[in-house]
């Protein structure tokens, strides 16, 4: 579940509030997000790669928050982590091209 | 709760016309989207979500059924059939081939950035679904196609013979809204039945609710035993990896099979051992047969995947993890609205569904289209969708919509009766249809006591007071899968024999005398038929 917003890496751009499929972020009179409808977040990481600045973090339990800290994302260097593997970078999409698949599914079968 | 916006708030009451209305936001929406507008309409689509995130293809990895033209695509279709459990239409097959060939190639020729292979041409079979979705997206906005985002539809409108628009909400305010349309495509995906997987939580079964209330009906709602494995406690439900693992039981010790070998290939062989030790305690899993140049391949080419384990901090190649079997209901088994004609329409004027809405048994019969044939059926049933439902707009021009009422029920027109706690009525239908026991097997038993549960929900639903503002969607929701869940039982009660992916403890042999497609229809009072039947009846009288 969606679980940690960076105050400080966030630039309030309203990205993730309009992206976010399971409508989870209203915000605050600031402009930050705030994670309104928490357990409707169906844990797709789609927010991560959209924010253009890596400021969120989703837990990787679905069904409860995991009660992980800004810190310990920092530490363990995990903000970003799914954009970086996509090969996306600032909210902008992009890697398909180097996307090894094909081999995976010749050797599926 | 403050909140502060550039947009506009939506307004009450906002009436909009258009020719073609898409509800969904999926590859099903986009495609049928695209090519209503290709064909001259005006298109409005209106998702749940945001159209590009929503659906089960957005965060996932979609490979496709794509077969190039040939002699090469008959046999494709010919080996495939042979595993449909003799359920699958072979003319759909090949045209679904067809139509999901060409628009890849449109993907290619609009710059879509697929890989290429060694010898320079490109692979255009799997669909990564974050840039997938983003770019159908950017195609549908340059199509001039008018998108709501987080506009969910609760209902459609129609007259005594024809559908012809739908009402919904704004869920940043809970505004209704209105569309007149000459044609509707219901693309709002399958139902996951409150199950925690990827893209899940919109998919509720809204379509299935509001074709059967304009009087459609669906067929294979029975082959929804369907499950695949995630890290425990996760959303990932791909398979993929598990082709590679090894399976565990809680004492370390390695699964083994009927012949005394280990248990491995979750998406093969290994399933239903999987399934049987899971009823008995939790199950642990590495993927240990992956070698080093797979590993690498399954880390770039699946980055989903690996998101758990790099959060939870295990390395899954070498690491034991503990695995759950994730219920799919419909979004990888194959039920939905039955089409009837070669435009996907479904057999009321005007109403037409597309992708996960609608049955897939043509082209997968009664096993599961997960991992190639459901994103393709995507493309192709939206595309044909599309088409069928502008040619029906055209032919519709200059109709008068003010003999329309709204044809919503359950959730939208209640009683004065005691409310219904609808948090606990979402964990009453999950736990009545996700368990193993009682999905992945199932018995006339289980069958009928949870009908018993789902029949007093469903009245309980009927009788509570009408919803109102934003709770109206939770109201729907819990509507649709309850009725979604009704249908399957019936189905499956119907089914005294195991075929695909619909198995019965009672039951566990293949039974000729029942190769045909089982139909279901009604609210209130659900009929389940053989295919075979209702269409002898049809010729008769
Ligand atoms: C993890 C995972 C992996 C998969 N991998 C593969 C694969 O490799 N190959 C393959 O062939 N298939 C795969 N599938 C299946 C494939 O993703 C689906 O078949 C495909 O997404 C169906 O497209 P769709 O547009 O019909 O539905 P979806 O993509 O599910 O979209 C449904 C849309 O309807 C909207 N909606 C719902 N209700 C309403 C409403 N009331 N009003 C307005 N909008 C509404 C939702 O917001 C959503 O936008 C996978 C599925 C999952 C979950
Ligand atoms: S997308 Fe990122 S930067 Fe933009 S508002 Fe959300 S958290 Fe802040
Ligand atoms: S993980 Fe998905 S559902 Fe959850 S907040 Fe992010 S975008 Fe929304």
């Amino acid at each position: 579940m969606i679980e940690v917003i960076s105050a400080d890496r966030c630039i309030r751009c309203d990205i993730c509030e309009r992206i976010c499929p399971a409508f989870v972020f209203d915000r605050d009179e600031t402009g930050l997000p705030v994670i309104a409808r928490q357990d409707d977040c169906q844990t797709c990481f789609l927010c991560e790669i959209y924010c253009p600045t890596d400021a969120l973090y989703v837990a990787e339990q679905a069904d409860g928050p995991t009660g992980i800290t800004e810190p310990d994302v920092l530490e363990r260097d995990l903000f970003g982590a799914y954009a970086r593997a996509l090969g996306w970078n600032r909210g902008r999409a992009g890697g398909t091209r180097n996307d090894p698949t094909r081999h995976i599914r010749v050797a599926q079968v | 709760m403050a909140s502060h916006r550039k947009e506009r708030p939506a307004e009450e009451g906002r009436l909009i016309e258009t020719d073609v209305l898409v509800v969904g936001g999926g590859p099903a929406a986009g495609w049928a989207a695209l090519s209503a507008a290709e064909a001259g309409a005006r298109v409005v689509l209106a998702d749940k979500g945001y159209h590009g995130t929503s659906g089960a293809t957005a965060p996932s990895n979609t490979g496709t059924w794509c077969v190039p033209p040939g002699e090469g695509r008959a046999a494709s279709v010919e080996q495939r059939f042979k595993r449909t459990a003799g359920l699958a239409d072979r003319r759909w097959m090949l045209r679904a081939a067809d139509q999901a060939y060409e628009n890849l190639q449109k993907l290619v020729e609009w710059g879509y950035p697929f890989p290429s292979e060694e010898d320079g041409s490109l692979y255009i079979a799997n669909l990564r679904g974050p840039d997938y979705m983003r770019f159908l997206r950017q195609r549908v906005q340059k199509a001039g196609v008018t998108i709501l985002d987080h506009h969910p539809i609760l209902e459609l409108l129609g007259d005594d013979d024809r559908v012809a628009g739908a009402a919904g909400l704004a869920r940043r305010n809970g505004a209704s809204f209105q569309v007149l349309a000459g044609a509707v495509v219901l693309a709002t995906g399958g139902c996951a039945f409150f199950e925690r997987i990827l893209g899940g939580t919109g998919l509720t079964g809204d379509g299935y609710l509001f074709a059967a209330e304009a009087g459609a009906s669906l067929s294979g709602m029975e082959f929804t035993g369907k499950y695949t494995l995630a890290p425990h406690g996760s959303s990932l439900n791909k398979g993929l990896p598990f082709r590679w693992a090894t399976f565990y039981g809680a004492d370390g010790e390695v699964l083994r099979n009927a012949r005394g070998e280990p248990v491995t290939n979750g998406i093969g062989g290994g399933e239903r051992q999987v399934a049987e030790a899971l009823l008995a305690g939790p199950v642990y899993a590495r993927l240990d047969l992956a070698e080093p140049a797979m590993q690498d391949w399954l880390r770039r080419g699946q980055p989903n995947c690996f998101q758990p384990y790099e959060r939870m901090g295990i390395n899954p190649f070498t690491d034991l993890f503990r695995v759950d079997l994730k219920y799919e209901g419909t979004v990888r088994g194959t039920g939905g609205i039955r089409i009837v004609s070669s435009d996907c329409g479904t057999g009321i004027a005007g109403l037409y569904a597309a992708g996960d809405a609608a049955s897939r048994e043509y082209v997968t019969g009664g096993i599961s289209g997960g991992g190639a044939i459901n994103a393709s059926w995507a493309i192709a049933s939206g595309w044909w969708a599309g088409h069928g439902a502008a040619r029906h707009a055209h032919r519709r021009q200059g109709r008068d919509g003010s003999r329309l009422r709204p044809l919503g029920t359950t959730g939208l027109r209640g009683t004065a009766g005691p409310a219904v706690d609808l948090a606990a009525a979402a964990r009453t239908v999950h736990d009545e249809i996700a368990p193993l026991d009682k999905s992945y097997w199932r018995t006339s038993a289980t069958l009928e006591a949870s009908g018993r549960v789902l029949e007093d929900l469903w009245s309980r639903l009927n009788e509570a007071p009408t919803a109102t503002g934003i709770e109206r969607l939770q109201a729907r929701e819990v509507a649709a899968v309850t009725a979604s869940a009704r249908w399957t039982v019936a189905a499956a009660a119907l089914r005294t024999e195991s075929r695909g992916v619909h198995r019965r403890r009672d039951f566990p042999g293949e039974s000729d005398a029942q190769a045909s497609r089982i139909i279901v229809s009604g609210l209130d009072r659900v009929t389940a038929v053989r295919e075979t039947l209702a269409l002898e009846t049809a010729q008769e009288g």
